[in-house]
């Protein structure tokens, strides 16, 4: 076997200024994936750029929004209560990824900027509107994930380029989100089927105060029965699908057909039909095609109803399987 | 091209010339001798190789060497007292029966402890989730997950 060079740089420039000085590297954030592929002789780079020891993409912080470095591993992301709070479905995502081992070092970027069609991390990230902050030799740009992906095992980043990390705005007290990951076991397995859901709600009509009301264990479907009057008008709404089609994408169609009304379980059914219809799913060895179909059917319509529960019994969170 | 790197291995200060491309598993096995740590799949899926690397539990086969620079390791041959007296999650494992072929304990007792030093007393589900990258094919995990809890108990 043909050896690789192994470079530590500690600054992001350094990064870049060694990939564009040496042929045939390859950068290495958590390893999880290069040192696999390596060692099935997919990949044999001569040279590999860690990105482990550079402080800059090792951090979080709360800015305008919240912003994730590329460097930070899935464990953090699962250890961090304001992801939990405001950015749940993240949160779900980077919980069910891999093993505990796994998660100890994979890292955010390296989950996206892998862009499997599978990629758990990705539909979470659609929804929150997420934008990749993404540094090259010569400057640095920031673009929309939905623009990131191209197709499989492909994104927009040039050669030489890096991504820095993850923005997502700010939403508001009335938002919930969700991913849910379908899988045969409870770990380590691929998704057969993920999705994620962001929905904000305007309480309209008379104001019911609605966060407290509901600390039972009743199911949403019944609360949302009984809140049939309150009108409660969908405001903003993201549903993202992971493995229907050669990247992750987005269900316009559907979001545009919920977006201003409103919420009923019964809608919900019919957003989750539009979803299914945009959806290009294939037969592989995890799942048929009609199985997946059918199966963005029910989960999208679970995970617009699990996002509004996260909006009127927050403390959901702190039960966060007691329902579902 | 060898390069040497320095790190802590089992609370001990160690200075080893390595080749950039091998793993932190072919050093622990081919290098030092210290077999305990297991390699089962080679590709991060079934944890035996799995050791603590500054507190945290990590496949020790998709480690690669260079990263352990200035880290502290802890291997299984780290686990139990100089004495030879055994750890308490070491000595669960043996009083609850929950070996059997033995491959995959290495691994198990290593992801258990990370989470033992971590958290007291876990609950059933974080037990379940720090062995989750664990794969035993002979237990069933039950008396695996029963060991762990008994020392998660006593505490």
């Amino acid at each position: 076997m043909k050896g690789y060079e192994y470079h530590k740089p500690s600054t992001v420039k350094e990064a870049i200024d060694l990939m564009g000085s040496l042929e045939n590297a390859k950068f290495i954030a958590g390893g999880t994936d290069v040192m696999v592929l390596i060692r099935q002789k997919k990949l044999s780079p001569a040279h590999l750029i860690s990105l482990r020891n550079i402080s800059d993409l090792s951090f979080m912080e709360t800015a305008n929004g919240f912003f994730i470095g590329g460097g930070v591993t899935h464990s953090e992301i699962v250890g961090n209560e304001f992801i939990q709070k405001h950015y749940s479905a993240l949160s779900d995502a980077a919980g069910n990824i891999g093993s505990k081992q796994i998660r100890n070092v994979a890292t955010l970027c390296g989950n996206i900027c892998n862009a499997a069609p599978s990629a758990d991390s990705a539909c979470p990230l659609l929804v929150l509107d997420a934008k990749v902050l993404i540094a090259g030799p010569d400057k640095e740009r920031e673009i929309a994930l939905d623009d990131f992906f191209l197709g499989p095992n492909r994104t927009a980043l040039e050669k030489g380029e890096m991504v820095k990390g993850f923005h997502m705005p700010p939403f508001n007290e009335n938002t919930g989100s969700t991913y849910i990951k379908h899988t045969r076991r409870a770990a380590m397995d691929l998704p057969i089927l993920g999705i994620a859901a962001r929905v904000t709600i305007k309480i309209g009509g008379s104001q019911i105060g609605c966060k407290d009301a509901f600390c039972t264990i009743d199911t949403i479907s019944n609360i949302l029965k009984h809140l049939e009057g309150e009108d409660l008008v969908c405001e903003d709404v993201r549903i993202a699908m992971g493995v229907v089609s050669p990247k992750p994408i987005r269900a316009k169609k559907a979001e545009a057909a919920l977006l201003g009304k409103v919420v009923s379980e019964k809608l919900f059914e019919e957003i989750a039909e539009i979803a299914a219809s945009e959806a290009q799913p294939r037969d592989s060895i995890r799942g048929e095609a009609w199985y997946r179909r059918d199966m963005i059917k029910v989960l999208t319509k679970r995970a617009l109803l699990k996002s509004i529960d996260r909006v009127i019994r927050p403390d959901d969170l702190i039960h966060p399987d007691r329902l579902w | 091209m060898k390069k040497e790197i320095t790190f802590t291995l089992n609370k001990e200060k160690t200075i080893m010339e390595v080749d950039p491309q091998w793993t932190l598993l072919h050093l622990l096995r081919e290098v030092l001798e210290m077999t305990g740590t297991k390699e089962g799949c080679g590709y991060g899926e079934c944890g035996a190789c799995t050791v603590i690397i500054d507190g945290e539990a990590v496949n020790s086969c998709l480690y690669p060497v260079m990263e352990v620079e200035g880290r502290s390791v802890m291997t299984i041959e780290g686990v139990a007292l100089k004495d030879g007296s055994l750890d308490p999650i070491q000595q669960a494992f043996v009083d609850e029966g929950a070996v059997q072929c033995g491959f995959c304990i290495p691994g198990m007792i290593m992801s258990s402890k990370a989470l033992l030093d971590k958290k007291d007393k876990p609950t059933e589900e974080e037990i379940k989730e720090s062995i989750e990258g664990n794969l035993c094919r002979c237990t069933g995990y039950v008396k695996i997950v029963d060991a762990i809890k008994s020392v998660a108990g006593g505490r």
